[in-house]
């Protein structure tokens, strides 16, 4: 289990003279579920191509289960993709696109036809052996193009944001379904994404990126609860993020108002980013509260509800199951544990 | 179903472009001089025989020559940015906006006996080649002057074979050759038969290019034609009875190859 399938060593890639991964070093363990995460223009995809055969990197290696694989095409590589688009053979009906690869391989046709049959049970489109590409709906076509891939067999999967065109249910429904599918298949899959919800629900780790650079990597509680910089906890989820100052270990001043907190091994009045989670701020009666602040505006969000609050030339977002009234002063509490000190980012 | 009125421009023209002259072509082969019911002119055809497959085989060369090679350059053209397949599509295009008759004039002199070609051949010491009114000539005055008719549908085509459709194929283990014959090929198949028909019927009932480059001994079914109607044999009777075998011909070989089947492929690309 903690064997790397896959290393990458001070990789840099660039697309039109500019930079989009800069030395990036990453070890991909045999069987786990990876999400690369970020906003477009991180280098996720570019990384995805590099380790598909698709783009060469400048500098740096690729390797795969321990040998060099630089240089070496795609067709030669033991992975497969998704493709975001899906790319599907419109030339061929479901059996054949799902047959391709092992064509290509020489398999003797009953192989193939047992083997395109089982895949099809595995996402479920028995019996859509024959119709044609076009007559598929999104999903489907997005199972066809899974199933066409993991035919193959391949020691890694790699889907590049293959989620991308469904609606919302359907995108939820596919997500439990490759996470069912990589466990029972018991392969490494390396996911793209820039919806932290779909990185958070299916990935044993998560590997946040920004221009090129890792920001974090771990599973997705400790990218959540843990969050390593600002900019992952602003891209993980919401976020009040506030300037603050760290007074000494276990104290810290922001809003104006000192606060007990957990973290330490910073310099004496260091210059810090304090990040709290809007359902960690409890509304509390005014003159209990360590912060108090106008509510601006209370929008309904189904589970919870989101209160804008103004605390003083400070915004806060509040999740509360309780609504508030806006133009009212509340009372705000936050407990030490759920005050985040991270380092400010140079930018 | 109801019948739309948008329609009804389309239906005028198609019956007075294409319904009565189809039938005033029918009437004439199947019609003597002074009207009467006859079949001689369609008899008569026979005659013509040699030189009706003469211009299917010349026309069918042609085809197979613009086919060999405007398919790479299409390919290329396809594969290229924007802006640089842009600009070469133009200058594809840039001889067509030159009149035919000028063009194949401009052969004419490039390669009559002492000609541009033989002139700069005898600068070598070599001695002048015979060029004009071969079949070699007619055969490449239709390469050039069909040849864009062949590039077009390729192109169009072509463009829209995803890249990520290349990817995928090569991602399962295409190698390049692989890539091309299992997809390149299969969804360029529409243009192909597009292109071939595009170039092949205009090839086939040709007649300036036959006789601007052919000379008098390679007459095509194009220059027969044309001398019922404007030459003076002036008998168009039986000038619309080879018209009309002609079509049947084209017609006949084209569902022989099956080029009107299969038409779904055209829609799945798009």
């Amino acid at each position: 289990m903690e064997k790397n399938i896959i290393s990458l060593r001070g990789i840099v890639a660039e697309y039109d003279g500019e930079r989009v991964l800069d030395g990036l070093d990453l070890d991909i363990r045999d069987e786990e579920f990876v999400t690369f995460l970020g906003p477009s223009g991180c280098g996720k995809t570019t990384t995805l191509r590099i380790i598909g055969g698709f783009i060469e990197p400048k500098e740096g290696d690729v390797f795969f289960d321990g040998k060099k694989i630089n240089g070496l095409p795609p067709y030669q590589r033991h992975v497969n993709t998704v493709f975001q688009r899906y790319a599907l053979f419109p030339h061929l009906d479901v059996f054949e696109n799902v047959a391709f690869g092992l064509k290509l391989k020489k398999m003797p046709k009953e192989q193939i036809a047992d083997k395109v049959e089982e895949m099809l049970k595995l996402v479920n489109l028995s019996g859509f052996e024959s119709r044609s590409i076009n007559q598929l709906s999104g999903g489907q076509q997005q199972r066809v193009a899974i199933a066409r891939a993991l035919v193959n067999e391949p020691k890694v999967l790699l889907l590049d944001e293959p989620l991308g065109a469904l609606d919302l249910k359907l995108r939820k429904e596919m997500q439990l379904e490759l996470k069912r599918i990589q466990q029972s298949l018991k392969i490494t899959f390396i996911y793209v994404t820039h919806d932290q919800e779909e990185a958070l629900t299916m990935s044993d780790r998560v590997v946040v990126m920004k221009r090129g650079e890792i920001m974090q990597i771990g599973t997705p509680q400790d990218i959540y609860n843990e969050p390593a910089n600002a900019f992952v906890a602003d891209f993980i989820g919401e976020s009040n993020i506030v300037d603050g100052v760290m007074h000494k270990d276990f104290l810290v001043e922001f809003a104006g108002v000192e606060f007990d907190c957990v973290d330490k091994g910073f310099e004496t009045d260091e210059q810090v980013d304090v990040v709290i989670r809007p359902e960690d701020i409890k509304v509390v009666p005014v003159d209990e509260a360590q912060l108090t602040g106008l509510v601006e505006s209370v929008t309904f969000k189904g589970v919870h509800y989101e209160i804008a609050v103004d605390g003083h030339g400070q915004k806060w977002i509040i999740h509360s199951t309780l609504s508030q009234t806006p133009g009212t002063l509340i009372g705000m509490m936050v407990t030490p544990e759920d005050i985040h000190i991270m380092k400010k980012m140079e930018e | 179903m109801k019948m739309k009125y948008a329609a009804y421009p389309y239906i005028i023209w198609l019956i007075v472009f294409m319904a009565i002259p189809m039938g005033l072509i029918i009437y004439f082969a199947l019609t003597d001089a002074s009207g009467a019911f006859t079949i001689a002119n369609i008899a008569q055809t026979g005659r013509y025989m040699p030189v009706l497959i003469r211009s299917i085989w010349l026309a069918t060369i042609s085809t197979a020559v613009c086919l060999v090679l405007a398919y790479p350059l299409s390919y290329m053209l396809s594969r290229m940015q924007g802006l640089t397949s842009r600009t070469l599509l133009t200058l594809v295009m840039l001889p067509m906006w030159m009149n035919f008759l000028l063009r194949t004039y401009a052969w004419m002199t490039l390669l009559e006996k002492n000609g541009i070609i033989n002139q700069i051949l005898g600068v070598f010491g070599i001695e002048p080649l015979t060029m004009i009114n071969t079949q070699g000539a007619v055969i490449m005055g239709m390469v050039y002057n069909y040849i864009p008719f062949m590039i077009l549908p390729l192109h169009s085509v072509m463009v829209k074979i995803g890249k990520d459709v290349i990817e995928a194929a090569q991602d399962l283990g295409a190698s390049p050759a692989s890539v091309f014959s299992q997809v390149i090929l299969p969804l360029s198949m529409p243009g192909v038969r597009t292109g071939i028909t595009m170039v092949f019927v205009p090839a086939v009932s040709t007649f300036v290019i036959s006789q601007m480059l052919g000379g008098g001994t390679n007459q095509l079914i194009g220059d027969i034609i044309e001398l019922q109607f404007l030459g003076n044999a002036y008998n168009p009777s039986l000038g619309s009875a080879i018209s009309m075998v002609l079509m049947v011909l084209v017609l006949l070989c084209m569902s022989l190859t099956g080029f009107f089947d299969d038409d779904d492929v055209e829609d799945r690309l798009i």
